[in-house]
């Protein structure tokens, strides 16, 4: 009786831990599948390399860099904003804060994680926009709005991983560089902040993989136009918010392009989580 | 001259009174090995000299402690100036995860020294001072983490060499360490107190009464006695302390 109710829990766990690998290989062959037909009709330098997106003209041009680009442009400069402001701030909540202030940051923190996109997407349209029409110029919605409004909110990510990455590192690496008359401060950035390198290289992986796949805020303050990004002022569309303006009214190749948008953004995404693993394996067998 | 005079000297963590009215005088060029039961308050004295109980929230210390004359609680002292002159030695090692050269490296850098000669130099004499230049000399570069524990406790004890302190703490430097290690360090230590000034807190008894000087004996916060340590070994003034070293408790 025992041994048959191990059994069967035996096979739950199993289920349970199926389903997930399930769903993502079944969410690989369907992108690839539908994805990748297209992209060999009309070419992959058209989709890669091409800057025209005209998917509905008499004769379609599905150029992606324009969008490929606009990702790119976007989340590097979401990362270049906010990963300074995020590590110092989990040095500073790790190492600095007092008591009764951690009590209230780190409860927001988290609360910032959960926010919804869309939440995010409307505080910028209301906020951003405006305040970078009018201090530094264009309409407003733009790169550099939707680097900004990216860079917020990859901070909870950066925070959390980085300040749970720092409390990692044992104490008595703190202990023995400041027996050695070390301050404060080089104790944390010569010793601690190193020996966290692992960990805070993590948190910025996964903060450039939420700004990439991030799509419902962008598309309210981008501009969304599929043109080749040129200048910080101007709009852009990023391959996220691409498939999402377009999904409702397209069919045939058009739709079938729009997945394979998807397709590249899959593969930019591996390759971000590769590199995660890499610097997480490299940190474990440090 | 590196001597140390403590003089009424009470410590509190919080309401709970962790040191009581102790007095010692630590002699230049000796090793002073302070004994007792876990709780006695042993390891909490070593950190008050050179300040490491500032790390500990709540914890509160009154009376003085001199250093050269000079008292080390004044509102002047600049801690990370003291804790130069007075180094210390952790029960674990606890090398930076940093190439081995780095380890030795990061304390005279702090102080401000970036000649890669000078720098160099340093590094060779502090190694040769804790006795492993021989074992680590052709792989500097090796992180301080790959090599084994006892050779991790001396490059510790070479680190801390490294900032030429004037007075050496080591809290029970050898109880995490195999006898092989447990012996090189001890006899690193008993040459050590030819250039240093040593306070060794120690769980061994014969630790105790092979390589220090004198012995001070603490129980339940208060420093019981302090004599020269064949006296305390031979003929105790206390009882307690002639109980505790005969293994009647702790």
């Amino acid at each position: 009786m025992a041994e048959r109710k191990e059994r069967v829990m035996n096979g739950v766990f199993f289920i349970s831990a199926l389903m997930s690998i399930v769903s993502l290989v079944l969410i690989t062959v369907f992108m690839f599948t539908n994805g990748v037909p297209v992209m060999m009709k009309y070419g992959l330098d058209e989709f890669l390399f091409g800057t025209q997106w005209r998917p509905t003209a008499t004769e379609p041009q599905f150029g992606l860099l324009p969008m490929i680009m606009g990702s790119v442009y976007v989340t590097i400069g979401a990362a270049v904003l906010g990963v300074p402001i995020g590590v110092l701030t989990a040095i500073f909540m790790a190492e600095y804060c007092p008591k009764w202030l951690y009590k209230i940051l780190k409860p927001a923190v988290s609360l910032m994680a959960s926010i919804p996109s869309i939440v995010y997407g409307f505080f910028a349209l209301q906020f951003l926009v405006p305040l970078v029409r009018d201090s530094i110029g264009g309409n407003g919605y733009s790169i550099l709005t939707a680097m900004i409004l990216l860079a917020v909110m990859i901070l909870p990510t950066v925070i959390e991983l980085s300040e749970s990455a720092l409390r990692a590192v044992p104490r008595t690496y703190y202990n023995g560089s400041v027996a050695l008359g070390a301050t404060h401060e080089r104790a944390l950035f010569k010793v601690m902040l190193p020996a966290a390198s692992s960990g805070v290289l993590s948190s910025i992986v996964l903060g450039i993989g939420r700004a990439i796949g991030e799509t419902m805020a962008v598309v309210l303050v981008a501009g969304n136009q599929p043109l080749m990004p040129d200048g910080f002022l101007k709009g852009v569309r990023t391959l996220t918010t691409n498939i999402v303006l377009e999904m409702s009214y397209a069919s045939g190749d058009h739709r079938s392009a729009l997945i394979a948008t998807g397709v590249i953004l899959f593969v930019f995404i591996l390759l971000i989580n590769s590199v995660f693993l890499v610097i997480k394996n490299k940190g474990a067998t440090k | 001259m590196a001597e140390m005079k403590v003089r009424d000297l009470d410590l509190w963590y919080g309401d709970f009174q962790g040191l009581k009215n102790i007095n010692m005088d630590i002699i230049e060029n000796q090793i002073i090995a302070f004994i007792g039961p876990s709780g006695s308050g042993k390891s909490t004295f070593l950190k008050t000299l050179n300040r490491m109980n500032d790390l500990v929230e709540n914890a509160r210390v009154e009376g003085t402690i001199e250093l050269d004359g000079v008292d080390i609680y004044a509102p002047n002292t600049d801690v990370n100036v003291l804790r130069k002159k007075v180094g210390m030695v952790f029960q674990n090692p606890n090398p930076f995860p940093k190439s081995i050269y780095d380890n030795i490296a990061f304390g005279p850098r702090t102080h401000g020294i970036t000649d890669k000669n000078e720098l160099d130099e340093i590094v060779e004499n502090s190694l040769k001072g804790a006795a492993i230049w021989d074992e680590v000399k052709d792989h500097l570069d090796r992180s301080a983490l790959s090599i084994s524990g006892g050779q991790q406790q001396r490059v510790c004890i070479a680190r801390a060499l490294a900032v030429e302190p004037e007075i050496l703490l080591m809290d029970e430097p050898t109880s995490a360490l195999d006898p092989i290690s447990t012996a090189k360090i001890e006899e690193l230590v008993t040459t050590l107190k030819e250039d240093y000034t040593i306070a060794m807190v120690t769980h061994n008894m014969q630790q105790a009464s092979r390589i220090s000087d004198r012995t001070a004996f603490f129980l339940s916060g208060e420093l019981i006695e302090t004599d020269d340590t064949t006296k305390i070994f031979t003929n105790p003034e206390h009882e307690d302390t002639e109980n505790y070293i005969s293994g009647r408790f702790g």
